[in-house]
């Protein structure tokens, strides 16, 4: 990994996204095709994790799903040059083991099961430090392959720059001098 | 690998797909009206049986795609003459005995059955 890598070069510019919807924090680990890690510091100043419970803030079971679609989604999506749409399609399992609590430090790991030109399926794993939190299974649909016909809008909606820009941080490396 | 044997994965691969019984799963039931297989299901489908019996299955092979927006194939919503022939041509596993008393477009899902999943695969296997 160096300071010359630019995402726009290699994929292509990405559209702006007009709100933030991002639940993970950074990737530590991104093998093309195969499996991708990202990171999240769950923090008491977030305010989905009050939300739930008020008394007893934890990160929702659905964001957690949420993270690793978007772990996974960016996966499937670098697999073919973020020319396809990708959506998620499917949850096919989540089974949750422990709660995640405000200070915990969740790794998302995606490893790609299937992928065609048509989508992929995911196993997914969440785990805090020694704990499992979740095994989660996902399908991914390329839209734009879809066997129904239906014509989606022609720019890629799917990736825009906060999920992009994960992985352009994640390939210039995280030596920045100040 | 047997019938038999060929007739229980697809079974297993279809129960875990669709999350449905074991005694639901029935050579005749029909993928999506029985077992309830919506568009995104097929794909998984497709996943796991490539996975179970260790086959690619290119797109369109096992279930023919965009039929119904050909003119040629399909005129007032039943299949023409050239849209059967196209059909039987691309499906040579399933049977088509009920559909063509009603080509239409809507019963074309009675096609796709568990036993024509499994005729398919014994094809690719052998």
């Amino acid at each position: 990994m160096g300071g010359s890598w630019s995402f726009t070069k290699a994929y292509g510019p990405s559209p702006k996204a007009h709100m933030r919807w991002i639940w993970i924090d950074k990737f530590i680990e991104f093998t093309p095709k195969t499996s991708a890690t990202a990171l999240k510091n769950c923090s008491l100043a977030e305010e989905h994790l009050h939300d739930l419970y008020p008394d007893f803030p934890i990160v929702p079971h659905s964001l957690i799903v949420e993270g690793m679609a978007q772990t996974a989604g960016i996966l499937v999506g670098e697999a073919r040059n973020f020319k396809e749409k990708v959506i998620l399609a499917k949850v096919g399992k989540a089974i949750f083991h422990r709660l995640v609590r405000p200070g915990d430090t969740i790794l998302f790991k995606a490893t790609v099961d299937q992928l065609n030109e048509q989508g992929a399926s995911i196993c997914g794993r969440v785990e805090c430090g020694p704990d499992l939190v979740a095994e989660i299974e996902l399908m991914f649909s390329h839209i734009d392959q879809n066997i129904s016909g239906i014509k989606f809008p022609e720019h890629n909606f799917v990736f825009t720059e906060q999920f992009t820009e994960l992985l352009a941080n994640y390939r210039l490396g995280s030596g920045i001098a100040l | 690998m047997t019938h038999d044997e060929i007739y229980a994965k697809v079974k297993d691969v279809l129960v875990d797909a669709l999350g449905v019984d074991d005694d639901e799963v029935t050579p005749t039931a029909v993928i999506r009206d029985d077992l309830g297989a919506e568009s995104i299901d097929f794909l998984d489908i497709m996943f796991r049986l490539e996975k179970a019996f260790g086959i690619k299955i290119p797109k369109g092979e096992l279930m023919p795609e965009n039929v119904a927006s050909d003119p040629n194939f399909v005129q007032n919503n039943t299949l023409t003459p050239q849209g059967i022939a196209m059909l039987k041509d691309k499906m040579p596993h399933s049977n088509f005995t009920e559909f063509e008393k009603n080509p239409t477009v809507e019963n074309m899902s009675k096609l796709f059955t568990v036993e024509a999943i499994v005729k398919y695969v014994e094809g690719k296997l052998k």
